[in-house]
């Protein structure tokens, strides 16, 4: 359990977080969304011990970061946003050195690298030396490294960040799959990922909190650009067709969908647009529209 | 302390995997052989001339004529060398972002701080032991005293211990090695010659700035005195400069 009350820091002239507060439950994944420099990593850092916060609390499992910075640091596994290995270690020296600073028993260190080695899939790196390995891998690598010590609390900070289309579907794959045993804080600047993969998200912007969404709350929405829509055009029949639309807007060449409830497969209403010949442009879930709404409308680019 | 032997030996491989140690320890050879060799020619001169006029024979004293020098000559080089050996300590993990690897993980700062001193401290070690070769020669082929040997060497290693605890401090102020090198390196440099600041000085000044440089603390130990005046002397340096080390990484997390 991840919980942040009024949470705030400052370096030497620069506010880089304030007043944040939110709360994310055990075995919960949660993203925490924001254009670059609004202050995630900070935020990130507080909860890993790595920085002191000027004001507010940050608890893991009930227990305050600063207060008890030794017991935090051993509850949470850190992949910071630049992977943090050394190039001239191989793959196998490097995940024993952080199975050694975590003082993992000796004789269960093997078992705990050859878990992680399975898990992340680097088997076939294992003896090369880390500047010889490849974008994906040294990523998988810097996860391995932040769940070796098996950690009730995971912070990852751009996990996908740079690596091909590929890679990125087998890292979320992964990240889901922690969800049995972690709470999981990610950032990201891809917000299909936040949909696909969180039970809710964050978004800050310039160190504040925006807003805190939950995937009941974003999965109610959807909006669909279309090539040719006639906006006069009668939705009845559409509405009709699917009980759960509780509303449907269009706004010039783009449709706008509300639902009843949460929705987690949207492919019924696209096939049945399809079928009327409309053709689709773009499909924004929920939260995309919201963030840009949130996240854009405060310099009035949106109206 | 829990973690100083992980950090140790993750150093020492660092060490050992990349060209730093090597080149230093190889340069460090050939140009200490090189004073070796002069000096030993000088000395070997000097007894001829003794021998065949017959006057100052007394004065001649392997000990006195060679290895003094010798190990005076030593210091320079490992006021060059040294601030290389330990540039990369610090400055590297934060320009690699390592550091937040090490900053998150359950091990004390202070135990990184002492687990890296320690490696440079052991690969330093093992290239002083390497110059024991030439010592080796000399007693093949002469006899010089050992006692005032191996307390020149003991002052030598406590010296080049000082020279690290500055450069770990040095190389934790920056991320770029060479700018962690060049401030070791002034940093020695000021603290050695502060001693010529205090000889043209008013008297109680004078004794001060003397106290405070290696110079002459380094050389009652190469003339073979040990005085435990000098050995608190060099592990409050010691001490100091992993104090403040740590004090930096205290200092920057509020900055």
């Amino acid at each position: 359990m991840i919980q942040v009350e009024n949470l705030s820091k400052k370096f030497a002239n620069v506010q880089a977080v304030k007043d944040i507060s939110f709360k994310v439950e055990k075995g919960e994944i949660w993203g925490f969304l924001g254009p670059n420099g609004a202050g995630k990593t900070t935020t990130m850092r507080i909860l890993t011990g790595y920085l002191p916060p000027n004001q507010g609390q940050a608890k893991i499992n009930g227990i305050d970061v600063s207060t008890n910075p030794k017991s935090i640091k051993r509850m949470v596994g850190y992949l910071p946003e630049v992977v943090p290995v050394y190039g001239e270690l191989t793959v196998r020296e490097y995940l024993r050195f952080v199975a050694e600073l975590y003082s993992i028993e000796k004789k269960k260190i093997n078992f705990a690298i050859d878990r992680v080695v399975e898990k992340t899939n680097l088997q076939s790196v294992y003896g090369r030396l880390i500047k010889n390995i490849s974008r994906g891998y040294r990523q998988r690598l810097g996860i391995a490294q932040a769940i070796i010590h098996e950690p009730s609390v995971l912070i990852l900070d751009e996990p996908t960040n740079g690596l091909d289309p590929a890679q990125i579907i087998e890292i979320r794959e992964m990240i889901r799959s922690f969800k049995e045993n972690a709470t999981v804080i990610l950032s990201s600047h891809i917000l299909a990922e936040i949909t696909q993969v969180c039970d809710g998200a964050v978004i800050i912007k310039e160190g504040r909190l925006m807003a805190t969404l939950t995937r009941e709350e974003w999965g109610k929405n959807l909006e669909i650009a279309t090539m040719d829509m006639a906006p006069d055009a009668n939705w009845n029949d559409f509405k009709n067709a699917f009980p759960y639309i509780k509303e449907v807007k269009a706004e010039g060449q783009v449709l706008k969908l509300e639902f009843r409830e949460t929705l987690n497969n949207f492919n019924p209403i696209i096939q049945y647009l399809i079928q009327k010949d409309i053709k689709i442009k773009e499909i924004k879930a929920g939260l995309e529209a919201l963030y840009m709404k949130i996240v854009l409308t405060e310099e009035g680019r949106v109206a | 302390m829990k973690g100083v032997w992980t950090i140790t030996k993750k150093e020492l491989k660092s060490f050992l995997y990349s060209p730093i140690a090597y080149t230093l320890t190889a340069f460090f050879l050939l140009i200490s052989g090189f004073f070796f060799y002069n000096i030993l020619a000088w000395a070997n001169d000097q007894t001829m001339r003794a021998m065949q006029s017959g006057y100052g024979m007394n004065q001649i004293n392997i000990n006195k004529m060679l290895f003094q020098p010798f190990f005076n000559n030593m210091t320079i080089i490992l006021m060059f060398l040294l601030p290389l050996l330990t540039m990369r300590l610090f400055a590297d993990e934060k320009k690699m972002h390592t550091e937040e690897l090490l900053l998150t993980s359950p091990v004390k700062i202070s135990a990184i701080i002492i687990g890296k001193y320690l490696a440079a401290l052991i690969i330093y070690t093992l290239i002083l032991l390497l110059t024991a070769t030439y010592a080796i020669f000399i007693f093949i082929y002469g006899n010089p005293e050992l006692a005032p040997l191996l307390t020149a060497y003991f002052g030598l290693f406590l010296l080049g211990a000082v020279f690290i605890a500055i450069g770990l401090f040095a190389s934790a102020l920056s991320e770029n090695q060479v700018v962690a090198a060049v401030i070791s390196f002034s940093a020695i440099i000021l603290i050695w010659v502060i001693s010529w600041v205090g000889e043209s000085g008013p008297g109680a000044w004078k004794g001060i700035l003397t106290y405070l440089s290696f110079f002459s603390h380094f050389q009652n130990m190469v003339g073979g005195v040990i005085d435990t005046q000098d050995i608190i002397y060099y592990l409050t340096f010691i001490f100091l400069g992993l104090y403040l080390t740590r004090s930096i990484f205290e200092f920057r997390k509020w900055r």
